[in-house]
C-alpha cells in the first residue's frame, strides 16, 4: 500500500512523501515502514498517528487497514 | 477490537436530560477539597526561588546560611536531581524545567528549593540563598529570535525537518510543512490574491487555581501526591522517571481542579515536592504563588504568521499559503506544527501549503492552551478569509460555505475527510437570527470557523453495584468540564436506573489501569465509551445472576428498563427482577456485582464550529464591548446539552480575553512585566453579554452513541471573528492581538493617515 508523509515525519523516509509499505494493521504497516527507514523509529517512538480513510488512530495498533485505504502517518497530536 | 465502537443510533431515555451536576453542592459550600486542601501531620511548607534574569549562567550557589536557619528541613539545587533520563531530551527537558541546570533560561526560572516548619521560615531562607549570576544575551521576540544575530538559547539545537540536516545550532527547533497540490500554479488562476501578516501575544490559560500539591516520598521510594492535574497518571509516570522511582510505588491523587484548560497536562513543581519531601523525610505541601504561575508555568504560544489566498471571481479558492512562527519558550516544542496542521483545515484547497517554524526564546516553556495552535492559526486565515470575500464583493459566509470541506475533501493537512461538521454550522449560522439584527454607529460584525483534531487514548473504568441497588462507577480521567455528570448519565442509560443512584469518582493511580490525561477533548468520549463497556459487562453479570435465580438458561434472560426479565412462553411465571433486588441478593449469588473495561478509545472525530459576534468600538478610547456573541458548534451527540454549552461558552470567553486583553508584557531586560491579574486582565462577567450557543449534532461514527469531544474547538474562532467584527467596525484591518485600546486607536490613525 502507498503511505502518505509530511512533515519532519517525510524528512525521515529520505525526504519522501509517498512511500510503499506493507501491513494488514496499523502496527504491521509501522514494522514495515521503520524496516525501510529505521530513522523512523524515534518519531514512532515519541508517537505517530495514522489516519485510514480519514479516520486518525493514535494508539490501536491491531486497527485494520482496509484494501486501498487512504492511509496518512501524522505527527501525534497533543491537546489543552 | 473486544467491543463494538461503532455508531447504533439508538434511542435515549437518559443522555441527553439537563441533571444537576453532582460536584455541585461541594463547589458552591467549600466542601470540595482542591490542590492546597489537603493536609498531612507533619508537613513542611516548600517555596521555590526563582531567576529574576531573562538569561544568565548560574556560577554559584551558596544555600549554606539557609541550610542553617532553624526550621529549615531542606535545600534543594539541580545537584539533587541527578540525571535519569536515559538519553530521552524530552524528559531532560522537563527536568532542566523544574529546575535550572547551570542556566537561567527565562525570569522565573527555578534555581533553587527549601522546605521549611512555615511559610516565614521558608521565605527568609529563600532569601539567605545566593545565586551567582552572569547575565547573558536574551531574546523574547518570535521574530527577532529566528534572525541570525539572535543570542542561541541551546547550543545543541538543530533544526529538525530540514535536508540536508543543518550542522550549527539554531534558535529554530523544528520545520515542519503539509499542504497539497502546486501553489504556484493555483495563484496564477486566481483573479484576486491577498496577502497580509500577522501577529498574536502569548497568553495563559489564566485558571483560578494555581498549581498545588502535597507531596510524601520515603527514603524507600514510596510516596504518595495529593494534586491538581489533568492527568495524574501520567503525572505519576513522569515524576517516577525523573527522580527514579517505581512507577507503581507512587500513588497519585488528583484533587478537584480550578481549571487547566492545557496548562495542568504537563509538570512543573512536582518533582520538586517529591524531592524535597525525600529529603526531609517529610511531607512538603508546595502551592505556587500567582506570580509563579505566570512566570513559570506554560502559556501559549506568541506567535508571527503570514497568510496568502487566492481565488477565482466566483469565489472559489484557487490557492493559499501560510507561513507560521510559534515560539515554545525555552524548550523546543510542535506548536507551529499544529498551527500549521490547522491552519487551512475547514476548507477544501486544492493547492494548498502551510509551514510551521517553532522557535527558542527566553520565556517560559509553553504548554497545550484548548486546541493549543489552532487558535493563532485562524486568526490569519480567517481574517484573509474575510479581506478575500470582501474585495470579490461576496458575503463573508457565502464565500466560507462555498469553499468550505466536506466528506471526501483531502484536509490541508493530508488525511480524507470522513463526515464533517464544517457545512453544517456555516449553514446554521447563515440562518441564525443574530446575523439578521442590525447594527449601529460604531458597530461590526465579523464570523470565522474554527477546527480542532480531538482524540481518544487509554482509558480504564471500573463500575461497581452496591447491595442497595447504588451504583459506583470510577473512572481515571480527571473531570474539568462535567464529565462526572456525563458518564453518570451514561451509566444510567445502559443499566436503566435513575441519574441519582449512579456517583462517579476519579479512581486515584493505584485504583486503576493507566488513563491517559483528560486532553484533546477526550474526557467524556473515552471514558464514556469505556463506561458503556463496563455497564454492559455488568449488566451480563446481573443477567447471570437473574439466570441463576430463575434455574434458567441465561440466553432466556435479557435486561431492560432496568430489569432482568425471562424471554419466552415457558418463563410467563416469572417477574422482572430489578436492579436492586438483584444486588439486594448478590451477596449469596456469587458476591459482588462489578463491570470492568479498559479501551484504547481511538476514532475521536476532528470537530467543527462556526462563530458570529457583534461589536462596539469606541473610537475616542478605542474599547471595545462584545454586543453578541453566537457560537454554533457540532457535538456528535450532546450528552448533558448543558455541560457542552458550557464548553462552548468557556471557551468563547477565553477567546474574547485572547482578543481583546490578554497580553504577556516582556520589558527589554526580559523579564514579565504583568505577572498578575491586576495588570494581566482576563474577561470578568460584566465585561460579557450572554455566550449564545447552538448545539449540532452530527454522529460520530466511531463512537457508540456518537459522541464527539467538545471541550477544545470553541476557543479557535473567537480571534478571528472579534478581529473581523472589529475590523468591520472601525473600516482598518486588526493584524495584531489583543486588540486592546491603544492598538485599535493606533490602528484608526494609521487608517487615517
Amino acid at each position: 500500500m502507498e503511505v502518505q508523509l509530511s512533515g519532519i515525519l517525510s524528512q525521515a523516509a529520505d525526504g519522501a512523501r509517498l512511500v510503499e509499505c506493507t501491513g494488514a494493521t496499523i502496527g504491521e504497516l509501522l514494522q514495515s515502514l521503520v524496516l525501510r527507514y529505521p530513522e523512523m523509529q524515534k518519531h514512532l517512538d515519541e508517537g505517530v498517528a495514522v489516519a485510514v480513510n480519514g479516520e486518525i488512530y493514535r494508539d490501536r495498533q491491531d486497527q485494520p487497514i482496509p484494501t486501498n485505504a487512504d492511509v496518512f502517518l501524522l505527527p501525534r497530536i497533543q491537546g489543552g | 477490537m473486544p467491543y463494538e465502537t461503532d455508531f447504533t443510533n439508538q434511542g435515549f431515555t437518559k443522555v441527553g436530560t439537563r441533571v444537576n451536576r453532582p460536584d455541585g453542592v461541594d463547589k458552591v459550600t467549600g466542601r470540595a477539597k482542591y490542590g492546597a486542601d489537603a493536609n498531612a501531620a507533619g508537613q513542611l511548607v516548600g517555596r521555590v526561588l526563582r531567576s529574576p534574569h531573562a538569561h544568565a549562567l548560574i556560577t554559584k550557589i551558596d544555600t549554606s546560611k539557609a541550610e542553617k536557619l532553624p526550621g529549615v528541613k531542606a535545600v534543594l539545587t539541580s545537584k539533587d536531581f541527578p540525571d535519569l533520563t536515559g538519553g530521552n531530551r524530552g524528559l531532560m527537558d522537563i527536568l532542566e524545567n523544574c529546575m535550572a541546570r547551570g542556566r537561567a533560561l527565562y525570569d522565573g526560572h527555578a534555581v533553587a528549593a527549601v522546605a521549611a516548619i512555615d511559610a516565614d521560615t521558608a521565605d527568609k531562607a529563600l532569601k539567605l540563598i545566593k545565586v551567582t549570576y552572569k547575565l547573558l544575551p536574551h531574546v523574547t521576540d518570535v521574530d527577532e529570535a529566528m534572525k541570525p544575530s539572535a543570542p542561541i538559547i541551546h547550543d545543541w539545537v538543530r533544526t529538525a525537518g530540514v535536508t540536508p540536516a543543518p550542522t550549527a545550532a539554531s534558535n529554530v527547533a523544528q520545520r515542519s510543512e503539509f499542504g497539497h497540490g502546486d501553489v504556484e500554479a493555483g495563484f496564477e488562476q486566481a483573479d484576486v490574491i491577498i496577502e497580509k501578516s500577522f501577529k498574536t501575544e502569548q497568553t495563559h490559560q489564566g485558571y483560578i487555581e494555581p498549581h498545588a500539591c502535597l507531596a510524601t516520598l520515603g527514603p524507600d521510594g514510596s510516596g504518595e501526591l495529593w494534586v491538581t492535574t489533568q492527568g495524574h497518571f501520567t503525572f505519576r509516570n513522569v515524576c517516577a522517571s525523573l527522580l527514579g522511582l517505581d512507577v507503581a510505588k507512587l500513588k497519585v491523587t488528583s484533587s478537584e481542579i480550578g481549571g487547566g484548560f492545557g496548562g495542568k497536562t504537563h509538570v512543573w513543581t512536582e518533582p520538586v515536592a517529591l524531592q524535597l519531601s525525600r529529603k526531609a523525610n517529610r511531607p512538603v505541601k508546595l502551592v505556587m504563588s500567582r506570580d509563579e504561575v505566570f512566570r513559570a508555568t506554560g502559556p501559549t504560544s506568541s506567535t508571527s504568521v503570514d497568510v496568502k489566498i487566492g481565488a477565482k471571481r466566483n469565489g472559489k479558492i484557487t490557492a493559499a499559503t501560510a507561513e507560521l512562527r510559534y515560539q515554545s519558550g525555552a524548550f523546543p516544542g510542535m506548536w507551529a506544527m499544529f498551527g500549521a496542521m490547522t491552519s487551512f483545515a475547514c476548507y477544501d484547497l486544492k493547492n494548498v501549503k502551510s509551514v510551521g517554524f517553532d522557535v527558542l526564546v527566553n520565556r517560559p516553556k509553553v504548554a497545550a492552551y484548548r486546541a493549543p495552535s489552532a487558535p493563532m492559526a485562524a486568526f490569519a486565515v480567517e481574517s484573509v478569509v474575510d479581506m478575500l470575500a470582501a474585495e470579490l464583493g461576496m458575503d463573508a459566509v457565502d464565500f466560507r460555505i462555498k469553499n468550505a470541506a466536506k466528506k471526501g475533501t483531502k484536509a490541508s493537512y493530508g488525511p480524507v475527510y470522513g463526515p464533517i461538521g464544517i457545512g453544517p454550522t456555516l449553514d446554521a449560522v447563515k440562518n441564525h437570527p443574530h446575523m439578521k439584527r442590525k447594527l449601529g454607529k460604531n458597530q461590526g460584525r465579523g464570523v470565522a470557523c474554527g477546527f480542532w483534531f480531538n482524540f481518544g487514548g487509554q482509558t480504564c473504568t471500573d463500575l461497581n453495584i452496591g447491595v442497595d441497588g447504588s451504583v459506583n462507577l470510577t473512572v481515571g480521567t480527571v473531570d474539568v468540564g462535567g464529565s462526572r455528570a456525563s458518564l453518570a448519565l451514561i451509566a444510567a442509560e445502559e443499566l436503566g436506573i435513575d441519574y441519582d443512584q449512579v456517583r462517579v469518582t476519579i479512581g486515584d493511580t493505584n485504583s486503576l489501569g493507566h488513563n491517559d490525561t483528560t486532553e484533546g477533548s477526550r474526557g467524556t468520549f473515552s471514558s464514556g465509551m469505556a463506561t458503556i463497556f463496563a455497564a454492559r459487562n455488568a449488566v451480563e453479570v446481573l443477567r447471570q445472576r437473574a439466570a441463576a435465580t430463575w434455574d434458567i438458561p441465561v440466553e432466556q434472560v435479557v435486561w431492560e428498563a432496568g430489569e432482568a426479565r425471562a424471554k419466552g412462553k415457558q418463563n410467563n411465571n416469572l417477574p422482572p427482577l430489578s436492579l436492586k433486588e438483584i444486588a439486594a441478593k448478590s451477596p449469596r449469588t456469587g458476591g459482588p456485582i462489578a463491570g470492568h473495561n479498559e479501551v484504547v478509545a481511538d476514532g475521536a472525530g476532528v470537530s467543527f464550529a462556526s462563530h458570529m459576534c457583534d461589536v462596539e468600538v469606541d473610537p475616542e478610547t478605542g474599547a471595545t464591548k462584545i454586543l453578541r456573541y453566537t457560537v454554533v458548534q457540532d457535538a456528535g451527540k450532546a450528552i448533558h446539552p448543558d455541560y457542552v454549552e458550557g464548553q462552548f461558552q468557556g471557551g468563547a470567553v477565553q477567546g474574547i480575553g485572547w482578543a481583546l486583553n490578554e497580553e504577556y508584557i516582556y520589558g527589554d531586560d526580559g523579564r514579565l512585566q504583568n505577572a498578575g491579574f491586576l495588570d494581566y486582565r482576563i474577561p470578568v462577567c460584566s465585561d460579557l453579554p450572554f455566550i449564545d450557543t447552538q448545539i449540532l449534532e452530527i454522529p460520530n461514527p466511531n463512537h457508540p452513541y456518537g459522541v464527539r469531544g467538545v471541550g477544545e474547538t470553541s476557543i479557535v474562532p473567537p480571534l478571528a471573528a472579534i478581529g473581523n467584527a472589529v475590523s468591520n467596525a472601525v473600516g482598518v484591518r486588526m493584524t495584531h492581538v489583543p486588540m486592546s485600546p491603544p492598538r485599535i486607536l493606533k490602528a484608526i490613525e494609521d487608517g487615517q493617515a
